[in-house]
């Protein structure tokens, strides 16, 4: 026990002397996490309250070009620059590569003819007796030649995919007018009024989102209580690099020499690095939790809401940076050199944090890595998490996943135990 | 008929998928109390067999007797007997000397209160008293030795063993050293000693091994051996013995 503490005090002294080491372990992830939740809530801002900047070229000279221009205003999605005169596209692709306009829009000459003699045609169909034989032979209707909508590379299928989807209700909205006025028309030889007109077409059955919680709670999930535990659980696994290479750097100095011909098991010196790695991956988690939830709002950023149970965080944050140290401790055996430690270390956090589902959501993920996710860690404690922030759940509801955890913990450690006695360090 | 320190029977050893045999038959008997050399030229074993000697190596054939111990069947408990200054640094550069000596006196089981007598004892005794509390990567290549000789003597080991322990170091901090290792013999502790400075080892060294090819050539009291061989000190005996050649 004497052995244990004294190596506990050897590697708390190691790890307070080295600034850069500390630096890694808590400044860079505080920042890492402040970096990734400002740019998720950036893009949740862009979608939902900051404006795209869509350069429209209408081309129609009727009506109902300008209609769609007031609806797609009305979408309040875009920041529209109206071009003055038809815009060749040579142009619209300089415009937009300048970063003038991230969306463009060409509505066609013949918009609103073809919308027109489309709504007429739909009206004439709709009042014909369906067994009429001039049914077959009279009704056409017209197809109208497309709307063109430019997009710059940058922008992912996700954002031009809600981009189209508010434009093809835009387009929904002004057929949808001129089908209902022609048929009003048809049928009661005078227009519709105004009201009748929005209660048809604008009387919409709203759709109301609840998030699904545990606790009742409807308070709508934000970019940091996505973002903050996922980027967490990334931080501290991170500390392989500087765990990694401390066991690395012990194990090829003279000083593990000298501990090797001493009474005591080698062993306590990996405990130890345990025991002190934990509690550091339990302060960074901390650390990034208050900030937040105290320094978020202040910064701009939503702020974090802690989970109601907090022993069961406590518990999900310890056996995390249990996790966390062994797959170091892992590491620093079976390599060699602390470049190779820092590399595959890096990189196969990395890879775990992708099967994890950090990177991209776990539910988006291709059948067969839904199932490879398993084998991570990350995975496991992700599932914990969310589970305690996202969905108001307490240690009974995220038990199965701590026990995932700490089953892959335990798997690593023997691995390590195989590495020390492979390698002949015990 | 005293014990032992080291006793040293048909010891056979290779390394693992390494060609060739490092060592076959060897016998080789240390004193208790004695000042004991070993050398010869790079490559000739002797690094080998201090691995094999403090355990850090493994043999499967022949024996090893530490005070009559036998170093393979008890590892642990034999190291309690024994004390090993390496020739790299090993300690803690990012603590002081008195923070490596606690540490490393507890890994020796020693309790709180031999830590701090002894702490004392050898900071004092080894000059390091005016610098305990600074970290040793601040230090010269001589306290540095000085620091790495203390750790390894800190439990007051029965059988000290030495690889180099003062290569690389000035005047003073060598005379320090060696007149410590003596100071040490006459209190009971046996010496096994290894360098390449061989005008020290012999106002060192009561008794040595010259080693060659995984063998021991001679083994004898250093001034039977000048006798016997017409030299008049230990770098001719050695280059009589082992002839001038490279061996790296």
């Amino acid at each position: 026990m004497q052995t244990l503490k004294a190596t506990i005090i050897k590697d708390l002294k190691i790890l307070i002397r080295d600034s850069m080491g500390l630096v890694m372990i808590f400044f860079m992830p505080v920042l890492l996490v402040i970096v990734i939740t400002s740019v998720q809530n950036s893009t949740y801002e862009l979608i939902n309250n900051n404006r795209i900047t869509l350069l429209a070229d209408n081309r129609d000279k009727g009506p109902e070009g300008a209609q769609l221009m007031k609806a797609i205003e009305k979408i309040g999605m875009f920041n529209i620059i109206h071009a003055d005169s038809s815009v060749p596209e040579n142009e619209i692709s300089i415009r937009m590569h300048a970063r003038d306009a991230l969306v463009a829009l060409v509505i066609p000459a013949d918009f609103s003819t073809s919308i027109q003699t489309r709504a007429t045609g739909i009206a004439d169909r709709a009042l014909q007796d369906p067994d009429s034989p001039v049914l077959k032979k009279v009704i056409f209707i017209v197809q109208p030649d497309s709307l063109i909508m430019y997009y710059h590379p940058v922008m992912q299928q996700s954002f031009r995919q809600s981009i189209q989807g508010a434009l093809h209700s835009a387009v929904q909205v002004i057929q949808g007018e001129a089908i209902v006025r022609n048929l009003y028309h048809a049928i009661n030889s005078r227009s519709i009024s105004p009201d009748l007109e929005k209660d048809i077409l604008f009387g919409q059955i709203p759709i109301t989102e609840i998030p699904v919680s545990r606790t009742g709670s409807r308070v709508v999930p934000n970019a940091s209580q996505h973002n903050v535990p996922a980027w967490t659980i990334f931080a501290m696994f991170f500390v392989v690099i500087t765990l990694g290479s401390t066991v690395v750097k012990e194990k090829t100095s003279g000083s593990f020499l000298r501990l090797k011909t001493l009474p005591s098991s080698y062993l306590n010196a990996l405990f130890s690095k345990q025991i002190v790695y934990v509690l550091v991956t339990f302060l960074q988690a901390a650390v990034i939790f208050v900030i937040g939830n105290l320094l978020f709002p202040h910064i701009g950023l939503p702020a974090l809401h802690l989970p109601n149970d907090i022993p069961g965080l406590i518990l999900v944050t310890l056996v995390t940076g249990w996790c966390a140290a062994s797959y170091a401790i892992c590491v620093g055996v079976f390599c060699n050199t602390t470049e190779q430690s820092n590399g595959f270390g890096a990189i196969s956090i990395l890879i775990l944090a992708a099967l994890g589902g950090l990177l991209v959501p776990a539910f988006a993920m291709p059948a067969n890595f839904q199932r490879i996710m398993r084998i991570s860690p990350l995975h496991w404690s992700l599932e914990a998490y969310y589970g305690l922030f996202l969905e108001g759940g307490k240690l009974k509801d995220v038990l199965a996943n701590i026990l995932s955890l700490a089953g892959i913990t335990i798997c690593i450690q023997l691995l390590t135990l195989y590495g020390l006695k492979k390698k002949n360090l015990i | 008929m005293s014990i032992p320190a080291i006793a040293i029977r048909s010891l056979s050893f290779s390394y693992p998928k390494q060609e060739g045999i490092q060592f076959k038959d060897l016998n080789l008997e240390v004193d208790d109390g004695e000042r004991f050399g070993l050398f010869g030229p790079n490559g000739a074993g002797k690094t080998t067999l201090m691995n094999l000697m403090t355990g850090l190596l493994r043999y499967r054939k022949g024996s090893i007797r530490l005070l009559s111990h036998e170093i393979s069947d008890h590892p642990k408990s034999v190291n309690k007997l024994f004390g090993f200054v390496p020739q790299d640094f090993s300690f803690y550069p990012e603590l002081s000397p008195r923070e490596n000596l606690s540490f490393f006196g507890a890994w020796y089981g020693l309790g709180q209160y031999s830590i701090r007598k002894r702490t004392a004892e050898l900071l004092a005794v080894l000059g390091l008293d005016e610098v305990s509390n600074r970290m040793v990567h601040t230090f010269s290549g001589g306290m540095k030795r000085r620091v790495n000789l203390a750790i390894g003597v800190m439990h007051q080991p029965r059988v000290l063993f030495l690889d180099e322990p003062t290569v690389g170091v000035d005047v003073q901090s060598r005379h320090a050293i060696i007149h410590y290792l003596k100071e040490l013999n006459q209190q009971g502790t046996t010496l096994i000693y290894t360098s390449h400075q061989l005008e020290e080892a012999e106002g060192l060294c009561e008794k040595i091994a010259l080693m060659d090819e995984g063998k021991i050539v001679v083994h004898d009291r250093l001034a039977i051996l000048l006798e016997e061989h017409r030299q008049e000190g230990l770098e001719g005996l050695f280059l009589g013995l082992t002839g001038k050649h490279f061996r790296d």
